[in-house]
Parts: structure tokens; sequence; C-alpha cells
């Protein structure tokens, strides 16, 4: 969706602002929504797709203005809520209001290390030839999908080189709407900064992203 | 706000701290007493997620990755033919590093990692990303003035280096391999991973010199 998450190329937020490495959380309740999320995560009930998707959906305004753990908190309270696991109102009561459905799985405390471990690997199996070649000429697609995709706005209609084919791999747009996996090819495709940014950009830079198959077309 | 609540004070509300709980603060309370409540989640399991990124996973890992790079020539090249199994093959393994691409820095030319549409980022290897990292200001920037984000960071790169900046937009993790460092012949490679910063393998630093990690060090 053209939502406030599809950033790159928007001016006028100022300079990033460094860090150092420590410390990792700056608030004790930014340690406590991560791990909701990432615990709520492997319950089963939603896939990373579908939790990005809840993230941007989002009110622009209020995505903005958001720190990334308040966009978490948000969208981890979306997918709850979408769910009937928790509803906005047991937590404005701070409490349970109904017994509801329990989710697919709880993550365990001795499960943690090997579920971290496992992760979520996207390659699957081909099942058709890939379409493209390195070295291709491709244009990406002119779209704009109501819901979940990874194809950000500044590459819309560009055109770049396959560089790379990473293999099949779970197709979002798809793994976000509930549709299912339907793996699809990706590729790494290269952008002069000329034809994303026109000539005033550095022209020096390039700029390499992996795009799905169904988002590009022979240029 | 205030930062010293832990777990185990759910007490609602902010008893000796002398100032209101925030909204987000209170928020995040009454959504992880509701899911323990309900057996949604172990609170044993969110202590272990907590410490794990908190004092395990880092950019300490990725430093091991580097160093061993710069150290080793055969591992070099196993990053550049395979870098999932090379880094998987330390331990690096797993959430948010299942499919890994290290890029290497050269005179010509200097990369840089950004995710431009959320905060996709190399956890096994970097640990979890910096408030910069996921804020708007380096999303929009990376993709269109990389070296206007180096400038924010106190980088000049020469004119002829190019950038090739590398949106993840999808689920490839990308590891900027740094420049080794001049004068740094004969170290160890334990000494060389303490050259190796956390923006240096996003590509929005260099590594430290032996002067800066001398002065770095005093």
């Amino acid at each position: 969706m053209n939502g406030a998450q599809d950033l790159g190329g928007m001016m006028g937020f100022g300079a990033v602002v460094p860090e150092p490495v420590r410390p990792v959380f700056h608030e004790e309740w930014e340690r406590r929504a991560f791990a909701l999320t990432l615990a709520m995560g492997a319950s089963g009930e939603w896939t990373i797709d579908m939790a990005r998707f809840a993230r941007e959906s989002m009110d622009p305004a209020r995505y903005l203005s958001s720190s990334y753990y308040q966009i978490w908190l948000a969208g981890l309270e979306r997918l709850l809520d979408e769910r009937g696991l928790v509803t906005g109102e047991e937590i404005a009561a701070a409490r349970s209001l109904a017994a509801g459905r329990p989710p697919k799985r709880v993550l365990a405390a001795g499960d943690v290390a090997a579920t971290l471990a496992r992760g979520g690997p996207t390659e699957r199996a081909e099942s058709v030839p890939a379409r493209f070649r390195t070295g291709d000429r491709v244009r990406a697609r002119n779209m704009h999908p109501e819901g979940h995709t990874r194809i950000p706005r500044y590459c819309r209609g560009r055109v770049g080189t396959i560089e790379a084919i990473h293999g099949v791999h779970v197709f979002p747009d798809t793994s976000a709407s509930g549709v299912g996996e339907q793996p699809a090819w990706l590729y790494g495709v290269a952008f002069d900064a000329r034809e994303l940014w026109g000539d005033d950009c550095d022209p020096a830079l390039t700029v390499r992203i992996d795009l799905w198959e169904p988002y590009l077309d022979l240029a | 706000m205030s930062g010293n609540h832990t777990h185990h004070d759910h007490d609602h509300h902010d008893h000796g701290h002398g100032s209101e709980l925030s909204e987000t603060e209170a928020r995040v309370r009454a959504l992880e007493s509701v899911l323990v409540e309900k057996g949604h989640v172990d609170p044993k399991a969110l202590d272990v997620l907590i410490e794990t990124y908190e004092t395990r996973v880092g950019p300490h890992n990725g430093a091991h990755v580097v160093a061993k790079a710069w150290h080793e020539p055969g591992f070099l090249d196993w990053l550049r033919s395979d870098a999932t199994a090379a880094i998987h093959s330390l331990g690096y393994i797993g959430r948010q590093g299942e499919h890994m691409v290290a890029v290497e820095n050269t005179p010509q030319q200097h990369n840089m990692v950004v995710c431009t549409l959320c905060s996709c980022y190399p956890w096994p290897v970097l640990g979890l990303p910096p408030v910069w990292y996921k804020s708007a200001p380096y999303r929009a920037k990376a993709v269109r003035d990389p070296r206007g984000v180096l400038a924010d960071f106190g980088v000049e790169l020469p004119s002829g280096t190019a950038i090739r900046v590398w949106d993840s937009t999808a689920e490839i993790r990308y590891l900027v391999i740094p420049m080794r460092p001049e004068g740094t012949d004969g170290w160890s490679e334990a000494e060389l991973a303490r050259l190796v910063t956390r923006d240096s393998m996003i590509g929005t630093g260099l590594a430290l010199s032996p002067k800066l990690l001398a002065e770095a060090g005093t």
C-alpha cells in the first residue's frame, strides 16, 4: 500500500542522528514491546508479511510521529484484535474480559533459542524456470496495490538490470493477504541513480533492490 | 519517561518515580498483563528474548565475521560465494539472518544498507538496529543521497568512489565488509575485530584506523 512506511526518496526529515551501540533499548517499555512482538510472532497466528502490513496500515500522520517500537506495538494490537486474541477493550481495562480461544502456539522459554535459530527461511523449491537472466533489462511495474507489497514507489516504472537471482521466495503480497505463499523468483535489480532521481542526482550512485518476478517486465 | 521499571512491578501507575506513566508505557504494561493472564505468552520467554538481544547477539558477531574475512582469504572467498553458509559456520544463525549476502567495500566502491520500507537488518551478526536505522531521516535519504547520510556521520569519501545502496526489500540480509585499515599487517583476528564498528558494517561508517582505536581506548 502507498502508506507512510514507503519512505525512500522523501525529503525534509532532517539529519540522521547517529547513536552508540548501547543502550540497545532506551526505555523499559521498549524491552517489553519488543519481546511481546517476538513471542506472539512465534504463535503461528500470522506471517511476517501480515505483521508488516499491520504496521504500515497505521494512519500516516501517526506512523511518522511514532517511534519504531510504538509502530510495532500498534501493529501487534491490530493483529491481536483482528484475530480475537486480545481486544482494545481488554487493553484499556488491563485485564482479560473474555476467555476467548488460545493461540495456535505459545512460545515457551525453553524453546526461544531453537525458535530464533530456526528463524523463518523464505526460500522455496523451484517449480517453474526463472523468467529473467542476469543482465536482462527489466522495468519495475507501475502498480499501486492497496494491500501489502514490497516494491518501493521510488522504483515503479523505472528500468534496471538483473544482477542476481536469489531463488524462489515466499511472495509477500499474497502471504500478507492470507492467499498463501505463492513463491516466486526473487531478483537483485540494479538501478542507476539517474533513472530513479533524474539529472540532479549523484551520478556515481547505484541502488540495488530485491524484487519478485510479479513486480517486473522485460524492458 | 522513567526507564527503570522491571517486569516485576506490574502494579499500575507510577508510585515512587515522581512522574506519570507515559501512555505508551501504560499500554505495553496493559497488553502484557492481558497476554500473560490469558496464557498467550510465557513471561519467562519474554525475559529470555530480551536477554538474548540485549547481551548476547550484537555487532561483535559481525566484527568476528569481518575480521576473519580480513585475516583468512579462504573465509573471504566463502563469504563471496555463500555468505549464508560462511556466517552460519560461526554460529550466527537464524531469525533475520536466514539468507545472507556480504558486500565488500573497495577504493572504487562503497556499500550502504537500508530498508526503506521497514527495518530489515541482519540480526544474528549486528543485533537489533539502532533508532536511526529504523527512522524516517535515514530510510528516506539513504537511497537518494548516501553522501549526505555519510556527512551526517562525519564521513567523507573520495569523490571518485562510487556508492551502491542496498535496499533490503526482501528477506535477503546484507552485511558490509569494510576496507581493512592501513597499518594492520600482522594483526591477529581478535585485534582486527576491535577495528570493526557496527556502522562500518551498515556502510554509514568506516572501520577504525589503529590510531582511532588507540584514542578510543584511552
